[in-house]
């Protein structure tokens, strides 16, 4: 009796994986996302949850990874089985995707990798969309020299998590223009893991070692960014328009920019999450049979706090931020 | 020379001697930077009215690590297991007093949907409970701490984020920061740990609690034949590493007045139980040192500041502390111990061998 249930409940979990894929009509995606780490990414899902609507003649099998490579993989492996039409990737690491990919190109399904890249042969995979980290660094980069227009700046950086290609592009993209100012000097680099608790700690120290030596503090993120100001605040240093620090952030998150608005950040270089309507469009495009480029780089854009005008960025308003859903 | 040898014999020597000998890389540094060697040491009141300094950044951050190490040592002396759900009760803790405080499904406010202590209190009698949770299924049904407590490890934060929409829920109320900003010139959170661990530290003295808990962990089966309740006190002890780990929680939200579900006391389980260790305590139970682990939170919080202070970059920074913490491990290992024991023993005979000749 026992092993009869057992054997039931077997077959109906069965039952119940098998039935997303039984849909008809739909154009099926198998959307294989990183995981659920941060705000940015809840808004990046939520993106892709909305636009792929059945409504839109789409049926979206969702599946977070939870930053687990291997079970992401799996995922792909299983939207391979399920036979669906589209696979979207947002790869948990760039390297070891070559087999599952090249799965996926004998069953004949396209590949997009989307949000970040993987260390694969393109021609494995149909296309990349997804955001220039490396650009984002260097529009920050620009800014700041705009801003100073020649003037010293000896400045500190709180990283993002060590390793994670949003830190090494904006790492890069940002020192490659440092490197063109000799009056520019990066006193330390340190990382906060992308979280307010670690921008904190690690500004604390900074206060203490570069006591009255910075004038700008880099964060690879807004969260970093308000545990740096908390740090500062505690420790009776401005910032911001009116102070002493110029503060620059990546994201662009609703908060953050809330706080450029309020001339706490200086400069906030947005990190796009809307990311679904470029892959919609691609779709489309192949749906159409028309040529789709190798790669798609969704814009980002900068925000400047009021008060200061940029031919790199726009000056935040209101209305700006009332437009932003993220 | 027989000071130095009782200092040398005291039980806490090792575990002090330790976070000493941590705090001295600072001193080398500093001397070799040109800067006068008590740099890392300055305590002064700054611009703001309150205590600054590296030590206070120590004393501070280490906070959580140092609440959560009391509740540890508890559970590791009763039942010769660990807690691995403490870090995954923080954030849960944090999570239901934030959605409680902003309202289920809003992501920022200005003002508190409850009254504070009630978001406060229902976080930390949910923690309260995730140690009930694991002290019934330890404690009566038998199953490994370890295993038992795997469970809320991984299922704590998840139901934490679901809580909060897998979003960052922020409390822009300046009362929220109390538990985490500044009491008169101290940092709360140093307040909060101090309280705790002197109330568990008296209870401790003045109650036979201790001698309970210490009984069961040498051996459960013969402190139950001598009339000890040995499940109901271990069930106790994780109801207690819940309620510090609640309690840890809200500070740690309180610092950064949001609840950070993804993030908050992440792999802070493995501090604690780090602590307990580097406290000279067994974790096979049994005999336990409180002040031993308290020691033990602040000295990992020491290596951690201390590789800030350094510049180590952070891909290279667990590398040292690994290094660091090797080192005092093994100054406290057994074997190390009886042959600094034997050594010792050698040259008191070889001494008084010359003394006879």
């Amino acid at each position: 009796m026992k092993k009869l249930i057992a054997c039931m409940l077997a077959l109906l979990i069965a039952v119940a994986l098998c039935a997303p894929a039984m849909a008809e009509d739909n154009v099926v995606i198998g959307f294989a996302q990183v995981g659920h780490e941060s705000d940015w990414r809840a808004a990046n899902t939520n993106d892709y949850q909305t636009t792929f609507t059945e409504e839109n003649g789409y049926e979206l099998i969702f599946v977070d990874a939870d930053n687990d490579h291997a079970a992401q993989m799996e995922a792909v492996r299983s939207f391979i089985q399920q036979e669906v039409d589209y696979i979207v990737i947002c790869p948990v690491q760039e390297a070891g995707w070559e087999v599952v990919l090249q799965e996926a190109q004998e069953a004949g399904i396209p590949v997009i990798i989307a949000d970040r890249t993987v260390s694969a042969d393109p021609e494995l995979y149909t296309t990349f969309l997804g955001t220039d980290t490396a650009l984002e660094g260097e529009t920050a980069g620009l800014w700041l020299a705009e801003y100073l227009d020649g003037k010293d700046a000896n400045i500190l950086v709180i990283e993002g998590s060590v390793g994670a290609s949003a830190t090494l592009g904006r790492t890069t993209g940002f020192n490659k223009v440092a490197d063109e100012h000799s009056e520019w000097k990066i006193l330390d680099s340190q990382s906060g893991d992308f979280t307010q608790a670690g921008g904190q700690e690690v500004m604390e120290s900074y206060l203490k070692s570069y006591a009255g030596q910075f004038n700008v503090v880099v964060c690879q993120n807004d969260n970093e960014a308000y545990g740096a100001m908390d740090a500062m605040d505690a420790a009776g240093v401005t910032y911001g328009v009116d102070g002493d620090v110029i503060i620059i952030s990546f994201d662009a998150t609703k908060e953050g920019l809330t706080r450029t608005l309020a001339g706490k950040i200086n400069c906030n270089v947005e990190c796009n999450p809307l990311q679904a309507a470029g892959v919609m469009d691609i779709i489309a495009k192949i749906q159409a049979g028309e040529e789709i480029p190798d790669v798609t780089i969704v814009p980002d854009e900068a925000f400047v706090a009021p008060g200061i005008t940029s031919e790199l960025a726009q000056t935040m308003t209101q209305e700006i931020l009332d437009g932003r859903a993220y | 020379m027989t000071t130095l040898k009782k200092v040398t014999q005291k039980q806490l020597f090792l575990p002090l001697f330790s976070m000493v000998l941590v705090m001295l890389i600072n001193i080398i540094y500093d001397v070799a930077h040109g800067n006068p060697f008590y740099n890392f040491f300055t305590i002064s009141i700054n611009s703001q009215g309150i205590l600054y300094g590296r030590l206070i950044d120590i004393l501070n951050r280490g906070s959580e690590a140092a609440i959560l190490a009391i509740g540890m040592t508890l559970v590791v002396s009763a039942s010769a297991g660990t807690d691995i759900s403490v870090g995954s009760v923080m954030s849960l803790a944090g999570g239901v007093c934030c959605v409680l405080l902003a309202g289920f499904g809003n992501v920022n406010v200005n003002s508190y949907a409850v009254p504070l202590w009630v978001g406060v209190l229902a976080g930390v009698l949910t923690a309260c409970l995730c140690g009930a949770f694991n002290g019934f299924l330890v404690a009566f049904l038998k199953i490994q701490p370890m295993v038992a407590t795997l469970i809320l490890f991984s299922a704590g934060r998840a139901i934490g984020l679901l809580l909060c929409n897998s979003a960052i829920v922020y409390i822009n109320v300046e009362s929220f920061k109390m538990f985490g900003g500044y009491t008169w010139i101290f940092p709360t959170p140093l307040l909060i740990t101090a309280a705790c661990v002197l109330v568990t530290a008296l209870v401790l003295k003045f109650t036979a609690l201790g001698t309970y808990v210490q009984a069961v962990g040498i051996n459960k089966d013969a402190a139950r034949i001598s009339g000890y309740k040995s499940a109901a006190i271990i069930f106790l002890c994780y109801v207690v590493c819940g309620l510090f780990a609640g309690i840890a929680g809200i500070m740690a939200t309180s610092r950064i007045y949001s609840a950070d579900t993804n993030n908050i006391g992440l792999n802070l389980e493995m501090d604690a139980i780090l602590a307990v260790a580097l406290g000279g305590n067994s974790l096979g139970g049994g005999k336990f040192r409180l002040s031993g682990s308290i020691i033990g939170a602040y000295t990992i919080q020491a290596i951690t500041t201390t590789l800030y202070a350094l510049g180590v970059s952070s891909a290279q920074a667990p590398v040292f502390k690994a290094i660091i913490v090797i080192a005092i491990v093994t100054i406290q290992s057994p074997v190390v111990k009886a042959y600094m024991k034997k050594r010792k023993a050698a040259k008191l005979a070889q001494s008084s061998v010359e003394v006879h000749a």
